[in-house]
C-alpha cells in the first residue's frame, strides 16, 4: 500500500502562487471575492505564507507553501462526530464532503489552519463556471473542504495503471500544485518506496516538519532554506 | 414561617397559577416577540447561508459555542443546589428547590439548540443519532462532540425527572383547587396522587435515588462539554484543569441565576414571606465560595501556562493578559472574583441587593470566561500567518442575546402552570418529623377522584 507525501523545497520556492491558482482550478475551489475574502472566507487549500526577516532596508522574505499535511496522527480525524473527516489506508486525510455537517470542529482541531469551510453555495463569474473539472464534486454551503492531495488524480492513476498492467512509476502523478510549480519545489510521490525522489528528499538532513511538535506526524516533508 | 398555615401557603402558591392579570400578558408578549426575532434570525441564517455570521477562517466557533458553553453551565443551579441540599438535608432549601431545577431544564433546553444552530447543515443534525441507517456509519464515538450529545440527553432526561418527581403532590393540590378544564389538566399531570404512604414513601425514594444519580451526571456533563476544548491540540485549550474548571465555573454561573430568578419571583410574585432574605443570605456565602475557587482555578491555570512559556501558548496568554483581549478579561476578572468577593465577603452587603448586583456581575462575567476561551486561542493558532480577527455579526449577537429572553420567557410560562415553590415540601418543613408530613389530608381527599 502506498503512502503519499510530499517534500516542499523552500530553497526552490519563490512565492510565486502558481500552486495556488492551479490547486482553484483543478479542485473547482469558487473564488469568494474581495469583500468576503476580507471576512476570512477565502478557500486556499494551498497557500504561500510570507515572513519577514530584518529590518527594511535589509529585508528577507521566505516564503512556505502550505497545505494539508496529510497527518499520521491527525487531529481533525478523531474530532469529527460523524467520520466525514478520516484517514485512508494510503495515507490520506479523506474529507467526505457529503458526510460533514458542519460543526467545525476539525478546522479548530487543525494546527495548520489548512481547512476551509463553504460560508455560502459556490458560485463563479460567468463564464468561469464551464471550466468546472468534472472529476471533482462541488461543495454545498456548511460543508468543511481541504487539500486532498488531488485524490482524483492519484485515483485516476491508479486505474489507468491497472488497465495497463504495470506499476505505477514514480512521478506518474502530480498533484496540480507539483505540476504548476515552475522551479521545481514540490515533489510528491509514494513515501512507502524508499527508492522514490519524495522519500529521498524526506531523508535529507535539510528535512523538517511543520510543527512537528505537536506531534501530527506529517507527510509532507519541508527541506529547510540555506541561501 | 411557623405563622404560615397550610391554607395560606396553598393559596399564596397557587394564586400565580388561578389569577392571571394583563402585565402576564404583556410580559410574555414582550418576550415571545423577542424568541420570535431570534427565530427568524436563525432562518435567515440557514437561507442565505452561514456567511452571514461573524465566524471566519481560522476562528470556526464563536458566539454560538460561547452561548452553548454558558447555558449549558448554568443549568448546573439546579441539580447541584437542589440535589445537593435535599441529600444534605438542609431544611432552608425548600423553597429554593424548584425555581433552581427549573433553570436546569430551561438553560439546558436552550443551550442544547446552540450546537444545532452553529451547524453548518443543521438539518443533518440527526446524523448524531446512532441509528441503523441506509449510510451503515455510526457516529464517530471518538469525538467529544458525540459524547455532548449524549451527556446533554441523558443529563436533560434526569433532570427533568428530577423537576417532575416533586411536583406531583403539588399538581394534586392545584387539581384540588380549581374548576373545569384546569382541573381536568391538573388531574392528569397529578398521575392520579392521593397522598397516601405508599405514595409517599414511593416519592421519598425516587427523590432519593434521583438525587444521588443526578450529581454525577452534572459532574460528567460539564466535563464533558470541557473536553471539546482540552482534546483540540490548540493553545490553552490543551489543559488538564479544564474539567474541574468547567464544572466549578458551571456551578458558580448556576448559582448567580438561581439568585437572579429568585429575586425575580419575589419581587413580581409577592413571595417576600417564603423566599427570605435568609436564603439569599446562605445562597451569597455559596457564591462567594464559588467565586473563590474560580480565582483558584484562573490562577493556577494562568501561571502554569506563564511557567511552561511555549511560545504558541504565549500568544494567546499575551492576547489575554495584556494584548486585544486584555479589556475584557480584566472586566471578567472584576465581574467574576472583585465584585463577588466584595459584595458576599462583607455580611453588610450580602443582602437581597447586593447579591443581585453580585449575581449580575457573575453572569457577565462567565459569559465573557466562555468568550475569552475560545476565541483568542481560536485567533492565534501557531502560525503567525493565519493569525485572525472575529467580529460577531447582528444575526449572532440577536440568536445570542435573545436566549436571555427565552430563558425568562420560558420561566415565566412555566410559573403560570406549576407552582414555582413547592407546596408540600414547603409543608414538609412545617412539621418537626418526617413521618408527620402533610398527607394531603386537609386538602387533596376533598375532591378524590373515581
Amino acid at each position: 500500500m502506498p503512502q503519499w507525501g510530499m517534500a516542499a523545497d523552500l530553497d526552490r520556492c519563490n512565492g510565486c502562487g502558481a500552486c495556488v491558482v492551479a490547486c482553484h482550478a483543478e479542485n473547482n475551489i469558487s473564488t469568494v471575492g474581495p469583500d468576503q475574502a476580507a471576512r476570512g472566507r477565502a478557500k486556499h487549500w494551498i497557500r504561500v505564507e510570507r515572513y519577514w526577516e530584518g529590518e527594511f532596508p535589509d529585508v528577507r522574505v521566505k516564503f512556505r507553501p502550505v497545505m494539508c499535511q496529510q497527518c499520521g496522527n491527525a487531529p481533525c480525524e478523531p474530532v469529527c462526530p460523524t467520520y466525514a473527516s478520516h484517514h485512508t489506508e494510503d495515507g490520506l486525510n479523506a474529507q467526505v464532503y457529503n458526510r460533514c455537517i458542519g460543526t467545525r470542529y476539525c478546522a479548530n482541531a487543525c494546527p495548520y489552519s489548512v481547512r476551509f469551510f463553504d460560508f455560502f453555495n459556490p458560485s463563479w463569474d460567468r463564464p468561469l463556471q464551464v471550466q468546472l473539472n468534472p472529476d471533482v464534486s462541488l461543495r454545498e454551503v456548511g460543508v468543511m473542504e481541504k487539500c486532498t492531495f488531488c485524490v482524483q488524480r492519484i485515483r485516476g492513476a491508479q486505474i489507468q495503471a491497472k488497465a495497463e498492467g504495470r506499476e505505477l512509476r514514480d512521478g506518474e502523478i502530480q498533484p496540480a500544485c507539483v505540476q504548476s510549480c515552475a522551479p521545481r519545489a514540490l515533489v510528491f510521490g509514494d513515501l512507502a518506496n524508499p527508492e522514490s525522489e519524495v522519500s529521498r528528499l524526506s531523508r535529507s538532513s535539510r528535512g523538517v516538519k511543520l510543527l512537528e511538535h505537536v506531534g501530527t506526524e506529517p507527510a509532507v516533508t519541508y527541506l529547510a532554506r540555506l541561501s | 414561617m411557623t405563622d404560615l398555615t397550610s391554607t395560606r401557603i396553598n393559596n399564596d402558591l397557587t394564586r400565580p397559577l388561578l389569577q392571571t392579570s394583563w402585565r402576564f400578558y404583556a410580559l410574555a408578549a414582550a418576550l415571545g416577540s423577542i424568541v420570535l426575532t431570534a427565530l427568524v434570525a436563525w432562518m435567515s441564517q440557514a437561507y442565505y447561508g452561514f456567511g452571514v455570521t461573524g465566524i471566519r477562517w481560522p476562528v470556526y466557533w464563536g458566539f454560538y459555542v460561547t452561548s452553548f458553553v454558558f447555558w449549558i453551565g448554568i443549568s448546573h443551579a439546579g441539580t447541584l443546589i437542589s440535589a445537593i441540599l435535599r441529600l444534605v438535608n438542609a431544611g432552608w432549601r425548600r423553597p429554593v428547590t424548584r425555581c433552581a431545577e427549573v433553570i436546569t431544564v430551561f438553560a439546558l433546553m436552550i443551550g442544547a439548540m446552540f450546537p444545532i444552530i452553529h451547524l453548518g447543515r443543521p438539518w443533518l443534525a440527526f446524523w448524531l443519532v446512532p441509528y441503523p441507517s441506509e449510510r451503515m456509519i455510526w457516529p464517530n464515538f471518538r469525538s467529544p462532540l458525540v459524547w455532548d450529545f449524549f451527556a446533554i440527553n441523558t443529563y436533560l432526561i434526569g433532570s427533568v425527572l428530577f423537576l417532575l418527581l416533586p411536583m406531583i403532590p403539588d399538581f394534586a393540590v392545584v387539581r384540588d383547587h380549581s374548576k373545569g378544564l384546569r382541573h381536568r389538566m391538573y388531574r392528569v399531570l397529578a398521575l392520579g396522587w392521593r397522598g397516601t404512604p405508599k405514595q409517599w414513601h414511593r416519592l421519598e425514594t425516587a427523590m432519593q435515588i434521583m438525587a444521588i444519580a443526578i450529581i454525577p451526571v452534572a459532574v460528567s456533563v460539564h466535563t464533558i462539554v470541557s473536553f471539546d476544548f482540552s482534546m483540540a491540540p490548540v493553545p490553552m485549550w490543551q489543559s488538564t484543569i479544564f474539567g474541574p474548571y468547567f464544572v466549578a465555573g458551571a456551578i458558580f454561573s448556576g448559582i448567580a441565576a438561581l439568585i437572579l430568578a429568585m429575586a425575580a419571583l419575589r419581587r413580581f410574585l409577592q413571595l417576600q414571606a417564603y423566599l427570605q432574605p435568609l436564603h439569599f443570605d446562605n445562597l451569597g456565602k455559596l457564591l462567594l465560595l464559588m467565586a473563590l475557587l474560580w480565582g483558584y482555578f484562573v490562577f493556577n491555570e494562568r501561571l502554569v501556562v506563564y511557567y511552561g512559556n511555549e511560545p504558541a501558548e504565549m500568544a494567546v496568554f499575551w492576547r489575554t493578559q495584556r494584548e486585544s483581549f486584555a479589556p475584557l478579561y480584566w472586566t471578567m476578572v472584576v465581574c467574576n472574583f472583585a465584585v463577588p468577593l466584595v459584595l458576599m465577603g462583607i455580611r453588610r452587603f450580602r443582602t437581597i441587593a447586593g447579591c443581585v448586583v453580585a449575581s449580575f456581575a457573575v453572569v457577565v462575567g462567565m459569559w465573557l470566561e466562555r468568550f475569552l476561551i475560545i476565541v483568542p486561542s481560536l485567533g492565534a493558532k501557531y502560525l503567525p500567518y493565519t493569525f485572525g480577527i472575529y467580529r460577531p455579526q447582528p444575526v449572532e449577537m440577536i440568536i445570542a442575546g435573545a436566549t436571555f429572553a427565552a430563558m425568562a420567557f420560558l420561566y415565566v410560562l412555566f410559573a403560570k402552570v406549576v407552582p414555582i415553590i413547592s407546596i408540600w415540601e414547603l409543608k414538609a418543613g412545617e412539621h418537626v418529623s418526617r413521618e408527620s408530613r402533610p398527607s394531603v389530608e386537609e386538602s387533596h381527599l376533598g375532591q378524590v377522584q373515581p
